[in-house]
């Protein structure tokens, strides 16, 4: 419970909600012994007295009576219809939800159409038929608002507890011989106390405001007993003359409702752990740079990524996803970026770009270049006209990286027209024959496609073309086959293999899967926890592996026809980047790891053909 | 797409029978005998027998629902006995100066709704979010009544600036312009708290589809972030806000109960309130029954609307 109000107080609107509503709720309990005039006493002498009156703290209203103590008095009642309506509403609500969610079937179907019918109504609609049969009346307005607000409790409790019924606990109790009586009240409601609870104390304030509502057009409480509504609803023929009789008991109302919605947030929030845990964060335009110094080494080319470091903060942990990391991509080549999930090979292909979600993703440090432009410092208007221009993706899951109501032709004329100043027509043109060239098969018509219309392996030909619709000169693809079927896989890779050769374009093909590199990249680099351990040419790798690591990635690749053979999985998991150890990340899970291996950083070594191993298999 | 908009018309029929039986149950609970609820408790014996006769009432419930029914059908709502008219007759000229008002409130709320929550996702903790975060905690918390007096004081009392009630001027009004002047501040109050809900569900909507992959892709292509904002978030976005219009529609409705009573609009809300304390029970009936059907029925269009933005419903 202790850390639980510390999590709602450190919302400090929360705070702020609880400590007003404890003030209110504490005046409107000592009311009785507080030393006030009696709130129907009239002084028709004294009408209509402003604020800070002698002896009327706050005036008097048009029969002379202390506005102070009807002010007090007034909030005390209605708290405690608010409250009232809050438990009986809650209550029924609850009950008729959880026989229907308990029951299930015809009992929860009959329920819940009824429900669905109360719900068909503006609320107020309800609340004045009922008052309309009842008469007006302060008891009858609690009693209609009571049973406006039963279906959103029914609606509420009904879905949890079908949540609860069909956990392992119930069955576990029913197969103990409990009755349904038994298992309800002994296993059910305690589970659906705490919801309801909440539930309640966060619509305590809405339901005040309901009650006060149907009190201010004089159905509700009935003179001379006065709630904040029915003041409110009296004091308004003396708008003009009196204003302070209306902005008193309005205000009250205000400051109640808000500070009951402002700690009400802050329980949902302590209670929801997705909002605790920032996840709900704003991916910015690009990654956010906290870049040191910029590295000065000159190699112009392509694509040039120098010492690389990515990482993600959050809190105050920092994962370091991307760490020294330094690639070069020359024009029509293929390199191949190899790890296992969580190397951070797609946040380095990501960090090219400055497509790294920020929040949490941080380039920290390196340089990237196009040309010899630097991609990390320049500013985002620089990277937006070189991202699918030049630089162009392809991404892993073609049905969630596709607009799910765009219509694909749509998608691909954006794509075009971001960069080309050219007509619709001519892009819708230009967008049929790209499909045409990823071999789309009726690309005219299907251009008003929707992405859940088409299946895996013709997404990713869309995505293919989106890439190549500015003709870029590099394309990263972050595993964009993995999602796919085996047969699509290999027409996929096929394709994308054909376009290089055709346009002479620069890939990096990022994946887990040496099979698909062997079969695609003239060069290979292999990351593993952020870092590169070896890199060279595809053939030279594969044919003598020198990293550990390398060695048994390649052995775990199946070959069609190569007979039986046992598929040596590599023992134990991929380190955690907020705790790497120092040395040899992939010390802990090699079977040739000395002492020297834990010691220290290990040097990336080599000229064209680089291992980061003090004890490699062979020599490179 | 035309067969999706039939079904969903079929299934309001139930919907429909469901709500006037509501209103006819909870009419029907009204204590005593209820034509003299209906005359008021001067009315002579034959008129009250006559009455009894006329509406059913000597026959069993179910079937004095049905009669009701095809009534109401027949566009037969009965008469008012505290306006002495047909019922709707003056729903249908209250409601229209509802609409006039709480259709003008919807649409600026859902206006300035999502405008204020796009912008508060964008610039997630930055100034405007804040700002947007502290003007939805008043919205939602004001009372919109209180509100009502205080524009009142403020605007009409104290500036002079718009008159403070009714829907027309008494003296050489009656044109749009006198109409636009009047409406002004009860449009925008009633907006208020809806305004405050569609802004922060918007945020929450938006911001949730900003982490998609597809925004991925959008910025990936090069698209400019306005663009990537308002039209790829935006729209993705408004598949999970629409529902909610539908259902601020109806808080739309509801405020307009009290905002009439405040600005003296001559609304159905301001209506039923005074059908109830005169005890003007077919009035209450026919005013409860037209409005929950109207709202229903808006409740479909608002299903069509989602079908048409989002094509992974219609199939």
């Amino acid at each position: 419970m202790k850390p639980f109000l510390r999590l709602v107080f450190r919302n400090r609107l929360a705070g702020f909600g609880g400590c007003v509503l404890g003030i209110i709720v504490i005046l409107a309990i000592l009311t009785p012994i507080l030393p006030l005039r009696p709130p129907n006493e009239t002084d028709t002498a004294n009408r209509f007295l402003r604020p800070l009156s002698e002896g009327y703290l706050l005036g008097t209203d048009h029969l002379g009576r202390d506005l102070l103590s009807r002010l007090l008095w007034g909030t005390r009642l209605s708290l405690a219809v608010g409250v009232a309506a809050a438990l009986a509403a809650g209550i029924a609500g609850a009950a008729i939800g959880v026989i229907a969610g308990f029951f299930g079937a015809r009992t929860d179907n009959v329920t819940m159409r009824g429900i669905d019918m109360l719900m068909a109504f503006p609320y107020i609609l309800l609340a004045l038929a009922i008052v309309a049969v009842l008469g007006p009346g302060l008891f009858n307005a609690l009693i209609a608002v009571t049973v406006v607000n039963i279906p959103f409790f029914a609606r509420n409790i009904r879905g949890v507890t079908v949540g609860i019924v069909h956990r392992e606990f119930i069955d576990a109790a029913r197969l103990a011989g409990m009755g349904d009586a038994r298992i309800l009240i002994g296993e059910v409601v305690p589970n659906i106390v705490p919801v309801v609870v909440i539930a309640m104390s966060t619509t305590i304030g809405w339901m005040i405001l309901e009650t006060a509502g149907l009190s201010f057009l004089g159905l509700g409480s009935q003179p001379p007993q006065a709630d904040l509504g029915s003041m409110l609803g009296e004091a308004r023929a003396a708008i003009i003359t009196a204003p302070h009789t209306s902005i008193v008991p309005g205000a009250m109302i205000l400051l109640i409702v808000m500070s009951v919605n402002l700690l009400g947030d802050g329980i949902r929030d302590a209670l929801d752990p997705r909002l605790r845990a920032g996840a709900l964060a704003r991916p910015s335009a690009a990654t956010r740079v906290e870049r040191k110094t910029e590295p000065t080494t000159k190699d112009d080319g392509l694509l040039r990524v120098f010492s690389l470091e990515t990482q993600f903060h959050a809190g105050n942990r920092v994962y370091r996803a991307v760490d020294d990391v330094s690639l070069r991509l020359d024009p029509g080549e293929c390199l191949g970026l190899v790890g296992e999930s969580g190397s951070g090979k797609s946040v380095a292909a990501l960090s090219i770009m400055g497509l790294v979600a920020s929040p949490p993703g941080v380039i920290t440090g390196g340089a990237v270049r196009l040309d010899g432009q630097d991609l990390i410092g320049a500013p985002y208007a620089v990277l937006r006209s070189l991202r699918g221009r030049r630089v162009a993706y392809v991404f892993q899951d073609p049905l969630s990286s596709l607009h799910p109501i765009y219509r694909i032709g749509d998608q691909l004329i954006e794509a075009i027209r971001t960069h080309a100043p050219i007509s619709h027509a001519e892009a819708h043109a230009r967008a049929i024959g790209l499909l045409e060239d990823v071999r789309f098969p009726n690309p005219r018509e299907r251009m008003r496609a929707y992405p859940h219309e088409l299946s895996g392996g013709m997404r990713q030909r869309v995505g293919i073309a989106m890439a190549l619709a500015n003709d870029p000169d590099i394309i990263i693809a972050d595993e964009p086959t993995t999602a796919l079927d085996v047969t699509v896989q290999a027409q996929i890779l096929a394709l994308l293999d054909e376009l290089r050769r055709k346009r002479g374009l620069a890939i990096l093909f990022i994946t887990h899967d040496f099979g698909v590199v062997a079969q695609l990249c003239d060069r290979v680099a292999v990351m593993y926890g952020g870092r590169i351990l070896e890199t060279g040419a595809t053939a030279d790798v594969l044919a003598a592996p020198s990293h550990p690591y390398t060695r048994r990635l390649i052995s775990c690749v199946p070959e069609l026809g190569a007979g039986r053979r046992k598929l040596p999985a590599i023992p134990g998991l991929p380190p955690a980047v907020d705790a790497l150890p120092p040395g040899c990340a992939f010390a802990p899970r090699c079977d040739r790891v000395r002492d020297a291996c834990r010691e220290g950083q290990i040097e990336l070594r080599g000229d064209d053909r680089k291992v980061r191993c003090l004890f490699p298999e062979a020599a490179p | 797409m035309g067969i999706y908009i039939l079904k969903r018309l079929v299934t309001a029929i139930p919907v429909l029978v469901g709500v006037s039986l509501i209103v006819f149950l909870i009419m029907a609970m009204i204590p005593g005998d209820p034509a003299t609820a209906i005359l008021g408790s001067y009315a002579t014996p034959e008129n009250v027998e006559r009455l009894n006769r006329q509406l059913g009432l000597d026959q069993p419930l179910w079937q004095r629902y049905f009669i009701w029914l095809g009534n109401l059908l027949q566009g037969d709502f009965g008469r008012s006995f505290a306006l002495n008219r047909p019922v709707l007759d003056e729903v249908l000229e209250r409601f229209s100066a509802t609409l006039v008002l709480a259709g003008t409130a919807f649409v600026l709320c859902s206006i300035l709704g999502i405008a204020a929550g796009v912008v508060s996702a964008a610039r997630q903790n930055e100034l405007a979010d804040k700002a947007v975060t502290v003007v939805v905690i008043l919205g939602i918390s004001i009372p919109s009544f209180f509100l009502g007096i205080m524009m009142i004081l403020l605007f009409a009392v104290k500036l002079r600036l718009l008159p403070a009630s009714g829907m027309y001027s008494v003296w050489g009004g009656g044109d749009l312009p006198d109409l636009l002047r009047h409406l002004t501040m009860p449009a925008l109050a009633l907006a208020v708290v809806a305004t405050g809900v569609i802004a922060r569900l918007s945020r929450g909507a938006m911001l949730e589809v900003l982490r998609q992959d597809f925004i991925r892709t959008a910025r990936a292509k090069g698209v400019h972030e306005r663009r990537v904002i308002w039209h790829h978030a935006l729209r993705a976005a408004m598949v999970g806000i629409i529902p909610v219009l539908g259902i601020q529609a109806g808080f739309v409705l509801s405020g307009a109960v009290y905002i009439e009573t405040v600005f003296q609009w001559p609304g159905v809300g301001r209506m039923l309130v005074d059908a109830i304390l005169k005890r003007d029970i077919l009035l209450v009936q026919g005013g409860v029954v037209f409005v929950a059907a109207c709202y229903v029925c808006f409740n479909i269009l608002v299903d069509v609307a989602q079908s048409l933005l989002d094509p992974r419903i219609r199939t």
